[in-house]
């Protein structure tokens, strides 16, 4: 991996600061597909992201719906504002499918690199586009195969709500 | 781009003049002040000078002095220094001796005290109970809860002059006084011993910038800082009265009156000093114009949405201002800033440490969130009302952006 190249001020990279200064894709999406809400803004992060899912391309079979439109709302540090624009950039006219397999080193590498103690940015990203998809799979029954959300979305998406939960709880008293 | 420099609090460029001053110090004067041949005894000489020189600018006797290598230094020396040294008649059977501080200390007192209330090393083995003082929503300490917080055990108290976050001042004389009337009735107590309160003040940010008296102030022991004041980084003071019972921390050579071992850093305390000289001429000059420079950016950024003033309207030093806005993140808004020429301060720790946002805004009663967005502007001596007019035509535009980013608006 890519990392502490171009430090600018040695805790950012240029990319980061690029991104972060002129970041794509941000606002609402309006009848999105599905939205991914994730983080805490007692911890200073909180991320959602937008999708418009489209058709499949000419030829492509069912469940290779594609990602047409992606948009971020960010409310957090430098990190959080450039891992949720990359992140947009990386998915928009993805399929699912391989909108899924993005990771959080994928964001990294993308960014030319993150400092240690900012790489939850980069897990927050990917969580929100993989909860926005989930949100898409829920709303829409016929989606994908049209067999429901496949086990390993599933998986992920517990395991994110789990830990929203657990954190949501130990912050409750700052943000009733 | 220009490049504008608002975080005064963080550190000041060195005076020029100050600059001039150290130079000889290098390599023509660069005796040890220890050494009995004349290259030591000049700089010793120039030592003392520069002792009289700092202690004259807070009514101190020039003996009164100790020079450190930083505040840090100095608050720790202060802390553990009194905490150490064994008053005997402080000695009861099973309590803990019992030392206060604010809860708006800067991190090397509360650090301090941390350590000296897990220590089990001391003479006596028992450690200490430490009182951390709240601070009401202005970051204010109050007497009333002071003089509840003091016990028969109670040895030292150790409250900021002046917040570095926020800039409030603290009501030193008057603690001071109230601490000098708890030491003269427990004199006269001879039936119950019980030691003498020691009270400290760490004056990092207001040393140089506001009128000290530590004799008409009732202080025993003062901190201050040469970087704060356009001196070099590597010097700092600790005043200690006369007759006051201290251990050193460095021992050795037995510079400094025996109280802090070390050669001694001849250039830099030497640039300590001009920059006193300097601050003790131009002090009220500099304060006017700060001042007026500080309320036209208080009215200024006030007027953008969703900000607040974090710390006292009033009782303030003129160089320092915290904002914090609604639903923007500290990070985001001083790189932004940054891009955009112009140094701040976060008051939020979020980009070192996440989930934790400043003990002083928390202890002012901000939620972690609203500390989260919160920004320290520090002026200072070059600061003119150009780049005041340049931060007010930038601010705006960047909270925007950054709410425009947010999902809350």
């Amino acid at each position: 991996m890519k990392t502490n190249k171009n430090i600018c001020g040695g805790l950012y990279t240029k990319k980061v600061l690029e991104t972060f200064k002129n970041p794509h894709n941000y606002g609402k999406i309006k009848n999105a597909s599905g939205i991914g809400k994730v983080g805490n803004i007692v911890c200073g992060d909180v991320m959602w992201l937008y999708i418009k899912v489209g058709n499949p391309p000419a030829g492509g079979k069912k469940g290779e719906e594609i990602i047409k439109d992606i948009k971020f709302e960010t409310f957090g540090c430098v990190a959080a504002i450039s891992t949720s624009s990359i992140i947009t950039d990386l998915v928009k006219g993805k399929t699912i499918k391989e909108a899924l397999k993005i990771t959080k080193d994928n964001v990294i590498e993308s960014l030319d690199g993150l400092p240690k103690i900012k790489y939850h940015c980069s897990v927050l990203a990917v969580d929100a586009l993989v909860e926005a998809i989930h949100d898409y799979y829920k709303r829409n029954p016929s989606a994908g195969s049209g067999q429901g959300i496949p086990a390993d979305l599933k998986k992920r998406h517990k395991i994110i709500k789990k830990s929203k939960d657990i954190i949501d709880k130990r912050y409750e008293k700052w943000t009733k | 781009m220009k490049r504008i420099y608002l975080d005064y609090a963080a550190t000041t460029p060195v005076d020029p003049r100050v600059v001039k001053a150290m130079l000889p110090y290098f390599s023509e004067n660069f005796g040890n002040t220890m050494s009995l041949h004349s290259f030591g005894q000049d700089a010793k000489l120039v030592l003392e000078q520069s002792r009289e020189t700092v202690a004259n600018l807070i009514g101190a006797e020039p003996n009164e002095i100790i020079f450190t290598s930083s505040a840090t230094e100095s608050n720790n020396q202060a802390l553990k220094g009194i905490a150490l040294s064994e008053r005997s008649e402080s000695k009861g059977k099973d309590e803990k001796n019992h030392i206060i501080i604010s809860s708006i200390e800067h991190p090397c007192i509360i650090e301090s005290a941390k350590w000296l209330e897990k220590c089990g090393c001391l003479p006596d083995g028992r450690g200490f109970k430490i009182t951390k003082l709240p601070v009401d929503k202005y970051g204010l300490v109050s007497l009333k809860d002071l003089e509840s917080a003091i016990t028969d055990k109670t040895i030292l108290v150790s409250i900021i002059h002046a917040s570095n976050e926020i800039g409030t001042i603290e009501p030193i004389a008057e603690i001071g006084e109230m601490i000098k009337k708890i030491n003269l009735s427990r004199l006269s107590n001879t039936q119950h011993p019980t030691p003498k309160i020691y009270f400290h003040t760490d004056a990092s940010q207001s040393f140089g910038k506001i009128a000290i008296d530590v004799k008409k102030m009732n202080i025993d022991l003062l901190t201050a800082s040469s970087h704060k004041i356009y001196g070099p980084k590597g010097a700092g003071l600790l005043y200690v009265r006369n007759g006051l019972k201290i251990e050193p921390l460095l021992h050795g050579g037995g510079q400094e009156n025996g109280l802090r071992s070390s050669t001694v850093n001849i250039a830099a305390i030497v640039g300590f000093a001009k920059a006193v000289e300097i601050c003790q001429k131009e002090m009220k000059k500099e304060n006017k114009k700060l001042e007026k420079l500080r309320d036209k950016l208080i009215k200024g950024v006030l007027k953008i949405k969703g900000s607040h003033l974090n710390g006292h309207p009033k009782n303030r030093l003129a160089n320092i201002i915290n904002i914090w806005f609604s639903f923007i993140e500290g990070e985001s808004l001083v790189i932004q800033l940054d891009l955009h020429g112009i140094a701040c301060s976060t008051g939020s720790a979020c980009s070192s440490v996440k989930l934790e946002p400043s003990p002083i805004l928390l202890a002012i009663g901000l939620k972690p969130q609203e500390a989260h967005g919160s920004l320290r502007i520090s002026l200072g001596r070059q600061t003119t009302e150009k780049d005041i007019n340049y931060l007010l035509k930038i601010l705006p535009k960047i909270v925007k952006k950054i709410r425009e980013i947010s999902p809350f608006k």
